[in-house]
């Protein structure tokens, strides 16, 4: 059994315990985060941009200055920051409706035009803030409440692959990787490599991350790490797609 | 680098676009975010022309929601930032305006009105007055100065971004595109040469100081758990508003003590109300003119005495009642009568005012 680790230093304690639900995957994720700002020591500097979804939860989480935005309107919203101040480390977390669906356009081209910003996307499968309906991401069969008999690709589409498509559009110097909170010392690892980046002004960072929403999933503890470490991988393939300097695309690690 | 864009004063023809642009730079505007709309398109040119030479930054965004949420980010990390846009665009910026709003970010917003519903003209109208004062899903908590000529395009685009930042509400220039697009005189400045204070920008995030450490976080939201909570905020809102309302509100107004009827417009039209009402009152007619300015937060004090002593307002709109609409709601419970001279998305001429009342007087 190990100790229960410390939590990152960067986290707001007095906010604690967090207000996700009893085995979201956001905690985990957030706690990469914190614990990748405070190996960088940007907590000074960095901004935390949050969604609206079950993201909008982390806008008090950290001892960082902190906007929530809109919903899929956080890419803008850092975006035009670090526009305005380039000394700030701006980071976008939104989920995978936000970023994929309502606010795609403002992913896709904060990735064209090379953005020097940080864009965390959690992928849950489905939106979890509004009840569990289909999202982009939504697996082939999965049941959710606008698929109710489970998402049909021939009337709705395969799950969206957004760290390849954002690999596709972005050039040398952009970082994307996609994590898991079922690893989340490589997640971290993948974090950090993306701060970094934008610190070291090369250009868009992106990291997915699969995560859990045993609320809308209706999974028990074993159900949902099956879904995280076995179903969702057979989609969303984890490792780092884009990495500056390279030499050449679709780096892997596990 | 230059120092100053302007030096003293300067004798100029030139477009409205060309001059909201040359006022941006006169109120220090540090950095324009924007989306190629027309009539507003030439805001942008002249801007990314002479913004390089004074340090001034620009961002083309992928649409207008991007260019009113990135001109909030600009804001937040303590810029004096804006946009400009017009009709459709000014429906998706209707959006990051309300985020604006909840969170009191001074964004200015230039808005050059075109021809709506839908995409109709791009050359003029005033249909964009109920979107641009009452827009988004609030309470309207927006200040929108409406202009009618080149000399207050300028002047009032330099006032936008102090308001702006003195009592933190986003602020609209609304133009149109007769303004946009044409040539005119007037005389371009450095406010600060006629003692004009440029209120600074100020950071709401990225502070000096580790948060949580030398400084609380500075952490911001728009949602809110339960009604109370939001009741509570917007009330402290609605009072600050209230409280700034007499302080801004602007209008414009003659020959009305002793008039039967008032001809009551904004923006471009006001000049043709103007040249009428100087001409039926050579002609013996008791007739007065009158124009709010601010058409959000509007002059209530002064419209409700006057709609207390006239029988009539003439209220003459390139828009099917929205400015009406406005007058009607701060004059509820005045004997005046209000009738309509409404052209939507098209201009109205002096002679129209002229015939109009002399048609209404009879
Ligand atoms: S609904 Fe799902 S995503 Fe939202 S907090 Fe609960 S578990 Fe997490």
């Amino acid at each position: 059994m190990s100790v229960q680790p410390a939590m990152p230093k960067s986290w707001r304690m007095d906010t604690k315990p967090h207000k996700f639900c009893p085995g979201c995957g956001h905690g985990l994720v957030l706690k990469a985060l914190g614990m990748a700002i405070d190996e960088l020591g940007i907590q000074d500097r960095a901004v935390f941009g949050c969604d609206i979804g079950c993201s909008l939860l982390s806008w008090d989480f950290f001892n960082v200055d902190s906007i929530q935005t809109h919903h899929g309107r956080t890419t803008p919203v850092i975006t035009g920051l670090k526009r305005a101040n380039p000394n700030l480390i701006g980071i976008a977390y939104m989920g995978d409706g936000g970023g994929y669906a309502i606010g795609s356009q403002h992913l896709v081209n904060a990735a064209a035009r090379n953005e020097r910003i940080t864009a965390i996307l959690v992928n849950n499968t489905q939106y979890g803030m509004t009840g569990g309906q289909m999202a982009p991401t939504t697996l082939p069969g999965q049941k959710t409440e606008t698929t109710p008999y489970g998402r049909d690709p021939e009337k709705t589409g395969y799950p969206v692959q957004g760290p390849e498509m954002v690999a596709a559009i972005t050039r040398e110097g952009s970082y994307v990787a996609r994590g898991t909170i079922a690893n989340l010392n490589q997640l971290k690892g993948y974090i950090k490599k993306a701060l970094q980046n934008q610190i070291e002004g090369n250009g868009f960072s992106f990291v997915e991350v699969l995560s859990a929403c045993p609320t809308n999933w209706r999974t028990n503890a074993e159900e949902t790490w099956n879904m995280v470490e076995k179903e969702m991988p057979k989609f969303f393939k984890v490792g780092e797609i884009k990495v500056p300097g390279a030499g050449k695309e679709g780096q892997e690690n596990g | 680098m230059a120092d100053k864009p302007i030096e003293g004063e300067k004798r100029v023809f030139m477009t409205g676009n060309e001059v909201v642009a040359w006022a941006a730079l006169a109120a220090k505007a540090e950095i324009m975010y924007g989306y190629p709309i027309t009539p507003q398109n030439e805001i942008m040119h002249y801007w990314t022309r002479m913004a390089p030479k004074f340090g001034r930054e620009f961002l083309q965004t992928e649409d207008e929601l991007s260019a009113g949420f990135t001109t909030a980010g600009g804001v937040l990390a303590g810029r004096k930032a804006f946009t400009a846009t017009a009709g459709p665009g000014n429906t998706l910026m209707q959006e990051p305006m309300s985020m604006a709003e909840a969170m009191r970010l001074p964004v200015v917003v230039v808005v050059q009105q075109r021809g709506g519903p839908s995409t109709a003209t791009v050359i003029y109208s005033q249909q964009e007055v109920t979107m641009t004062t009452m827009g988004g899903n609030g309470e309207g908590l927006r200040v929108v100065y409406s202009t009618a000529t080149h000399q207050e395009l300028f002047d009032y685009t330099i006032k936008a971004f102090n308001t702006a930042w003195k009592y933190r509400f986003p602020t609209f220039v609304l133009g149109d595109g007769y303004q946009a697009k044409m040539r005119e005189s007037l005389t371009i400045y450095d406010p600060e040469a006629r003692g004009v204070t440029l209120l600074p920008a100020e950071a709401y995030l990225g502070k000096p100081g580790t948060p949580g450490v030398d400084r609380p976080p500075a952490q911001y939201r728009n949602t809110y758990n339960v009604e109370e909570e939001l009741y509570e905020v917007l009330q402290g809102y609605f009072k600050d508003y209230e409280k700034m309302a007499p302080e801004i509100a602007e209008f414009d107004a003659f020959d009305t003590e002793d008039a039967d009827l008032v001809v009551i417009s904004h923006g471009v039209v006001s000049r043709a109300a103007k040249g009428a009402v100087k001409e039926l009152r050579a002609a013996g007619y008791k007739v007065g003119y009158f124009r709010p300015i601010t058409l959000r937060p509007l002059p209530v004090k002064e419209l409700r005495a006057l709609g207390g002593r006239t029988k009539q307002f003439l209220v003459a709109e390139s828009a099917n009642g929205q400015l009406a609409r406005l007058l009607k709601e701060a004059a509820y419970g005045c004997p005046v009568e209000m009738l309509p001279m409404y052209k939507p998305g098209v201009g109205i001429t002096t002679e129209e005012v002229v015939a109009r009342v002399k048609e209404i007087a009879g």
